[in-house]
């Protein structure tokens, strides 16, 4: 019986949260999933069934790979492990095969890819500290923590509903920002170069880690008022960075620099011909710009300022993948959106730079980029909101100001992913989940720095 | 404050549970001629919807009784009705007379899901909800996490949700006149009782613990005086209850007769397929169902019942209390299933319901209980197509209990409330200090059991001269659990002494 009750785990609540959590996504297999589980299944077929000079190349089916090297990799590896459940979902020639096995075998594999996400959670809690003793388990940080991230909403209804791998990608991610919460710099270096050619959408948050590993490892010492002491440089650790940019970066482009298919991978990675916004609008800045530019040519129609024959037929509303032109207001070009990108994370690289706050101040430089990229980006997914919150769950149990406004972006960033689900089965699922989350995270929350507020009012009392 | 939130959470961690579970298969999905229940409470619709009341419980042209005829009672026929308007409002096909037969559509199942969700929304999950708020003696924490454990209870989850059935709808009638009775407000409690009985008749086997509980108060209010002025109103309340239900069915004599016939088939036989109870059992050795003559069984299965339960309700009438009366439940139940007439597998139920109850006083028994009824239907939602759901809610339900009420800490025998039963025990004889150790054991062997013919009955196919091989196995199995449950809560009833309760218990 002793060994039973050190089994069950006894008080072990992160197992009991995980497990519990695995068990859901257990039943949410039947549930409906969009284009991406064709898209996995072709990659599979692609990865299993073609030598590796034809990987970019093969264009069958309209999902073309188009992501960097090393995720076609896991799917090769993925593929080997998927011939004993379904052979047939390894033809190349098999579109949009889905019998209940393939959809059995991908859908385990997203739930068992996620024990890294689970590992990467476990080692970010230990990167928070915890507050005085006495408190019960629900109101510890980590406890927290620990929920807002396993059970995130958004997570959960991309990957294992809509259907795709991004639990193990944000836990190598999670990791990495715990590796340099530990100072174990090189090893979040190495896992972030991992990541970014596993998932190249991470180059969102890369001018971060660059600015801080520069500035707080290759500078090994600052000024007594914090400025930059120059000749701290330490060239070991920039060469030693770079080694391991390069060698991952080799390891990853390396057999497709020895075909000559670069320019083919990149052309695949960075498909800049499929317009600003992506079919579903993410809610960013280009889709105020493409509605107020709607918004100005229908003025404009009945003002008579526009002749209607100069209007282009296409329209951005209609929900396809392709490049428009603006009636309006100017065009956009990927370049534009570029620097609007840049100029927009400059002011949080200048902090990061000019005034490092170790591991915090670069977390909270890594959650300003990606909201950047994702505000100003070129084609951006409206999954990619979760590169900004995921980061931010760690911030918002620490700080009562980074938990207020963790809790908005969460609320809505998790609502503007509602279109992703539109069948009715999936409807109360969505709305449940989703009312979940959010009655959690702000009871949770509240409770957490019930104290500091009190103390905040207190003293604004006095103040008066 | 908090509370309400954590309890909002847990009862959307519920909602959740359940609706997803019901994205699966239901009973009879694409097999015709005669589909499953799911097609019963379709046609239902269609029966009450388009035929006059006098029709509903009689065989006729448009309403052949041999195609899933009306067998519960007149709440059911009403709850159908209403269904059915809604259903016009939405598509007529539906519920179309004859057409409609064998419809099946993902339009329809989502309709259906949404009945039975919103159901146990408007019944079941308050009833839970509010009993978990008042129990006494427990921390609020505990408090939620016993609302979690009830929540999560698979068996219920996948018969309404996955099968498909309205077993919310009657369970939490009779949880609510659990509520009031054990709150002293006792003739609302009795009153939501008869709505319980008058849903499914099957409720029944909860109706002598009532009776018997009401009695006792009546009894020790004195039967001079306000006991009398308490039994009359009651009396006065079941009978206007029951009148109301029925009102449509008592113009006629012959009316009343054969919904009774529907409701109480009498002709069916001492047991139909295969069911985790003592008949069914001995059968496999004996072939009593057929060697007995009809009366004969029916007598024999209402002593055997009656004898079993009768120590439990005398002593209920005699020192009546709540915990008395929620023990008393669980073990009518027991004895009703396990050796009554005509009892189907979801019966277990009946047993399981009244079992969550006392969740919080005997949480290690109570999960095992509540695992093995799970494991006793195993062979339906294996023919339904449940086999994931079944398994990820039953780790579910089990992973919540374990956490919630660290249960392998909870097996001493002061915990198990087996104290006073070992103390007289040990009278006779001084070495019986194995009871927990034993107890422990057997929970082992059986959880592994069930596991093995879980696995079993899943990975490999029944040798060709026994086909039934393994249903007959989960069965037996099941049936060996729940006679050992039924002298356990047995003991714990016939041993609970006034002293036992008046001692502080350590939570």
């Amino acid at each position: 019986m002793a060994a039973l009750t050190i089994a069950a785990g006894t008080g072990n609540w992160f197992s009991a949260l995980a497990l519990g959590v695995t068990l859901l996504k257990c039943l949410l297999i039947p549930t409906y999933h969009s284009t991406d589980f064709e898209v996995h299944r072709n990659w599979l077929a692609i990865t299993h069934s073609l030598p590796i000079s034809q990987w970019y190349y093969e264009a069958t089916s309209e999902w073309t790979l188009d992501y960097p090297p090393f995720f076609a990799w896991f799917e090769y590896i993925l593929s080997h492990v998927a011939k004993y459940f379904d052979q047939e979902m390894l033809n190349v020639r098999n579109l949009n095969y889905s019998s209940s096995r393939t959809l059995l075998f991908q859908r385990f594999s997203v739930i068992f890819m996620d024990v890294l996400f689970v590992y990467a959670v476990h080692e970010c809690c230990k990167c928070i500290d915890g507050k005085k003793v006495g408190k019960e388990l629900t109101e510890k940080p980590k406890f927290i923590l620990s929920v807002l991230l396993l059970w995130n909403f958004g997570l959960l209804i991309v990957d294992h509903i809509h259907f795709q791998y991004n639990g193990f990608l944000f836990g190598l991610m999670l990791l990495s920002i715990a590796r340099l919460f530990q100072k174990r710099h090189m090893e979040g270096a190495f896992l972030f170069a991992v990541l970014l050619h596993f998932k190249h959408i991470y180059l969102y948050v890369a001018p971060a880690y660059g600015v801080y590993l520069l500035r707080s490892y290759c500078f090994t010492a600052n000024k007594p008022d914090g400025s930059i002491r120059w000749n701290s440089f330490s060239f070991v650790r920039v060469i030693s960075l770079g080694l391991v940019v390069f060698l991952v970066s080799a390891l990853s482009l390396g057999p497709f620099l020895a075909l000559n298919q670069l320019p083919q991978v990149f052309s695949r990675l960075f498909p800049f011909k499929r317009g600003l916004c992506h079919a579903y609008w993410a809610p960013n800045f280009w889709a105020l710009y493409n509605g107020l530019d709607k918004v100005l040519s229908v003025i404009g129609l009945k003002l008579k300022f526009l002749d209607p024959n100069n209007i282009p037929k296409a329209s951005m509303t209609s929900g396809l993948v392709q490049q428009f032109q603006h009636t309006v207001l100017p065009s956009v070009t990927p370049l534009a959106t570029l620097i609007c990108t840049l100029i927009a994370i400059l002011p949080s690289i200048f902090c990061l730079w000019f005034k490092p706050q170790g591991p915090r101040g670069f977390l909270r430089c890594l959650t300003l980029c990606a909201l950047s990229s994702f505000m100003f980006g070129w084609h951006v997914h409206e999954k990619a909101i979760l590169l900004a919150i995921l980061p931010m769950s760690l911030l918002s149990v620490q700080k009562a100001g980074d938990a207020s406004i963790f809790l908005i972006l969460t609320t809505t960033g998790h609502y503007s992913l509602f279109p992703l689900l539109f069948t009715a089965p999936e409807l109360p699922i969505k709305i449940l989940l989703m009312l979940l989350f959010t009655i959690y995270s702000i009871s949770s929350l509240k409770t957490l720095f019930r104290q500091s507020f009190t103390v905040a009012t207190q003293a604004g009392v006095q103040w008066h | 404050m908090e509370k309400w939130y954590l309890m909002t959470i847990v009862v959307l961690i519920g909602l959740t549970v359940r609706w997803t579970v019901s994205l699966n298969s239901y009973s009879g999905a694409g097999k015709p001629p005669m589909f499953g229940d799911y097609e019963a409470q379709r046609h239902w619709q269609e029966i009450t919807f388009n035929l006059p009341v006098k029709q509903w419980y009689f065989n006729s042209s448009d309403n052949n009784l041999q195609y899933w005829g009306l067998d519960y009672p007149p709440l059911t026929a009403y709850h159908s009705l209403l269904c059915a308007y809604v259903a016009k409002f939405i598509n007529p096909d539906w519920i179309a007379l004859h057409t409609s037969r064998g419809f099946e559509s993902q339009a329809h199942k989502l309709f259906m899901r949404t009945t039975v969700l919103i159901a146990d929304l408007l019944i079941y999950i308050p009833a839970v909800v509010l009993y978990c708020c008042c129990l006494k003696d427990i921390s609020t924490k505990k408090k939620i996490a016993n609302a979690l454990c009830i929540l999560l209870y698979p068996g219920l989850i996948l018969i309404d949700y996955g099968h498909f059935q309205y077993n919310s709808v009657s369970l939490g009638f009779a949880l609510w006149g659990v509520l009031g009775v054990s709150c002293d407000w006792d003739l609302l409690g009795s009153l939501a009782f008869c709505l319980a009985i008058n849903y499914k008749q099957m409720e029944l086997y909860h109706s002598l613990p009532f009776f018997c509980f009401l009695l006792g108060k009546c009894f020790k209010k004195g039967l001079k005086g306000k006991g009398f002025v308490l039994l009359v109103k009651l009396a006065c309340t079941v009978v206007a209850s029951f009148v109301l239900c029925w009102l449509p069915f008592f113009t006629e004599r012959e009316q009343t007769l054969q919904v009774l016939r529907r409701l109480f088939p009498v002709d069916r036989g001492l047991f139909e397929d295969k069911v985790a109870n003592i008949w069914c059992s001995f059968n496999v050795f004996l072939k009593i169902r057929d060697i007995l003559p009809r009366h004969i069984q029916l007598i024999m299965s209402f002593c055997f019942t009656f004898l079993s339960l009768l120590p439990a309700c005398i002593k209920l009438i005699l020192q009546p209390s709540s915990k008395g009366f929620k023990f008393t439940l669980v073990s009518c139940a027991l004895s009703f299933f396990l050796f009554s007439f005509q009892v189907h597998e979801k019966s277990i139920l009946l047993v399981s319901l009244p079992v969550c109850l006392v969740l919080s006083e005997i949480p290690f028994m109570s999960t095992w209980f509540l695992l093995v009824s799970t494991f006793s239907l195993l062979p339906l939602l294996l023919k339904d197509e449940l086999l994931m759901p079944s398994v990820v809610t039953t780790m579910a339900f089990f992973i919540a209990c374990v956490t919630s009420f660290s249960i392998f800490e909870k097996t001493s025998e002061e915990e198990l409330q087996l104290k006073s039963f070992s103390i007289s025990v040990r009278k006779y004889l001084p070495c019986f200090t194995f009871l927990s150790r034993m107890i422990q054991y057997l929970f082992l062997i059986s959880v592994i059991t069930m596991v093995l013919l879980t696995l079993t009955t899943v990975t490999l196919d029944p040798p060709q001269k026994l086909p039934d091989l393994f249903s007959v196995l989960v069965c037996f199995v099941s049936c060996l659990n729940f006679l050992f449950f039924l002298v356990y809560f047995n003991i714990i009833i016939m041993w609970d002494s006034k002293s036992g309760r008046n001692q502080k218990k350590i939570t």
